[in-house]
């Protein structure tokens, strides 16, 4: 690209959009050159893209719709895998892909609510926690990250669940509740190192307010791994909640989610043994997607952890 | 050191009542009576209320947490409703086979995670780096009971070879405990029989506990390697001389093995969790299947009793790990 001529532009009209943003369209054509480069960040992507089509558009996309509608067709009871029904069929006779395809969406939307909360309760704390000057509301804060991050998570879940009842909407609450802790660590030590700098001294000295510093200096800077971990722990959300169905204290069976779909399985082994591929497949590469996508963007946005 | 360690040992204990504070508020506050929580789904409105007072859930909350927390603190751990027994003997009872499952896990982890990562490391973007890549990264976003599923159907449904579940045959009588762990107890007893059955019943679920572990322990190990073999003080062991293997063993795999020690902490936490999980999947009679079969029952005493020993078991576990650390590497004692 030659150089835009500046001299008239200023004299007449105002710059143009990319001329006053060259530095940033740079910046993003080097992520993207980076990111593209590598086969495991574009293989995740791709993953991730395809799962978010098939919740988008899953109940057009799927074979027999009508199967997951709590449709019962005796005669096609648990039928392998064939070209009508590339993953079989279960105990109703409803096609099983079309069921996973459906509950695509139903998973996402858990992984998404989880990590939402989760983020949205563990960033601000975090912030705080590193930004305040007041050692009683930081060892506060981080204390009460610690107790959360003394027990594992699934146990931890599992205990609120069981304390809550089983249900969907109860083992998201539980998952969002144990998942915070984690933005609170990050967060907290990013801010800590963020907030010694230079600019960030320079707009205090200015008169900026505390609230506008946090707002346009130290969360923008602490952006990047947040991005980063949202997109791995969409994936570990949806593998949790896919646990606690397996187990049995998260959605109920009728409803078409992966890890209840996968206990009901558990009871058709191993006569029917093709009953849970489909369902694991879908958790698997979920996940995978997710992990592949987030180490992709880590390689390109924490280039000093590459390779890692 | 020893200072570091007493402060260590009070960190665990203020951070087990903090624990505590917590199970107690899950049970109190989540909506729902927690006299009816005790009493079961199938109590009279009579039963909930002699419960009430009995447990003195009656009186205010504040005098309830400290009840509660006197019970806690004489290893009163409340009734179990299945089977009206002590939830502290009963953990006592099943924690045994959590405990074997995870040590074996532990060891096939780290026994095959630390040579993969070195190896992986010297021969960067070889074969076995590419495939050690895809085992870690599978690793992380395999569902363990799908996992563990996969595994009955082809080792033990298909190939006969492992049996399907449980941790010994019905048959077979387990050894005398000595040490509850039926893999020692069978050679200190000298039944050789029992330990190949006990040993071909723990192989599956402890490869499916170890499979995340092993992939986080590998990818961590590899990365310090290859840092470590560039660092000054091994380029100059090379420059002079020195035999390849010594480098690696000694110059460039102790300093890689600081931060895979930390890893291997915080994956034993990761493991006490998804035994929930995998002794589900393999019947296997640990306190994680102890937990989900209380919570499935409503029985709740017993599944803040797992929670409890999970997190003791696991801060206990990373203080040792602190400690370690700060053995070898003093600088550590003063943060």
């Amino acid at each position: 690209m030659a150089p835009p001529d500046l001299a008239p532009a200023l004299a007449e009209a105002p710059p143009s959009f990319r001329v006053r943003h060259a530095s940033t369209i740079r910046q993003w054509r080097l992520y993207a050159h980076l990111f593209r480069r590598s086969f495991s960040s574009m293989l995740g992507l791709a993953l991730v893209v395809l799962f978010l089509v098939l919740a988008a558009f899953g109940p057009w996309l799927a074979p027999y719709p009508g199967d997951t509608a709590g449709a019962v067709k005796l005669s096609q009871r648990l039928l392998p895998p064939s070209l009508a029904h590339p993953f079989g069929t279960d105990e109703m006779g409803a096609d099983l892909l079309s069921r996973v395809i459906v509950g695509t969406r139903i998973s996402l939307w858990i992984g998404l609510i989880i990590t939402g909360v989760g983020a949205g309760i563990g960033v601000p704390l975090g912030i705080v926690a590193g930004y305040t000057r007041s050692r009683l509301l930081r060892g506060a804060i981080m204390r009460l990250t610690d107790l959360f991050l003394a027990v594992p998570g699934l146990a931890l879940a599992l205990a609120i669940v069981a304390a809550l009842g089983p249900g969907i909407a109860n083992c998201i609450a539980a998952l969002a509740l144990v998942w915070w802790p984690g933005y609170v660590r990050l967060v907290a030590a990013k801010t800590l190192s963020v907030k010694e700098e230079l600019f960030v001294e320079a707009s205090r000295a200015a008169g900026a307010r505390t609230p506008w510093i946090l707002w346009h200096h130290i969360l923008p800077n602490c952006l990047s791994p947040i991005i980063v971990k949202l997109s791995m722990d969409m994936g570990l959300a949806v593998l949790a909640a896919a646990s606690l169905g397996f187990i049995g204290l998260g959605a109920k069976p009728p409803d078409p989610e992966w890890g209840a779909m996968i206990s009901v399985a558990r009871s058709y082994m191993p006569d029917w043994w093709w009953y849970s591929a489909c369902p694991g497949l879908a958790i698997f590469l979920t996940v995978l997607g997710f992990n592949l996508l987030g180490d992709g963007l880590r390689d390109i946005l924490d280039p000093k952890s590459a390779g890692r | 050191m020893l200072r570091f360690a007493l402060g260590k040992v009070l960190t665990v204990a203020g951070t087990m009542l903090g624990l505590a504070v917590l199970t107690f508020l899950i049970t109190n506050v989540a909506p729902g009576d927690p006299a009816r929580l005790v009493a079961g789904p199938e109590a009279t409105a009579d039963m909930v209320e002699t419960i009430r007072r009995e447990y003195g859930l009656d009186r205010p909350l504040p005098v309830q947490l400290g009840l509660y927390l006197r019970d806690l603190a004489t290893g009163d751990l409340g009734q179990s409703i299945v089977t009206t027994r002590p939830v502290l003997s009963e953990i006592g009872r099943y924690f045994p086979a959590t405990f074997e499952l995870v040590l074996v896990a532990m060891a096939i982890g780290v026994g095959l995670g630390l040579p993969l990562g070195i190896l992986s490391a010297l021969k960067r973007d070889g074969a076995l780096d590419h495939l050690t890549r895809i085992l870690s990264i599978s690793g992380v976003a395999l569902p363990a009971f799908w996992f563990g599923i996969l595994l009955q159907l082809y080792f033990a449904v298909h190939l006969e070879w492992l049996p399907v579940s449980g941790r010994l045959p019905l048959s077979e009588v387990p050894p005398a405990p000595i040490t509850g762990l039926i893999l020692v107890d069978s050679l200190l007893r000298g039944q050789f029989e029992t330990f190949r059955e006990a040993f071909l019943h723990i192989l599956l679920p402890a490869i499916v506990l170890s499979f995340p572990c092993l992939a986080a322990i590998l990818r961590v190990n590899r990365a310090e390697m290859i840092e470590a073999l560039q660092a000054d003080h091994v380029v100059a062991a090379r420059a002079h001389g020195l035999a390849p293997f010594r480098i690696v063993a000694v110059y460039a795999l102790r300093n890689a093995l600081l931060p895979t020690l930390a890893m291997i902490g915080l994956r034993f936490g990761w493991m006490l969790g998804s035994t929930v999980l995998v002794e589900t999947v393999f019947d296997w009679p640990g306190i994680g299947l102890y937990a989900v079969s209380s919570a499935l029952a409503s029985d709740f005493k017993p599944v803040v009793g797992v929670t409890l020993a999970i997190g003791l078991c696991f801060m206990t576990v990373n203080m040792l790990i602190d400690l370690a650390y700060a053995w070898i590497d003093p600088r550590l004692r003063a943060a």
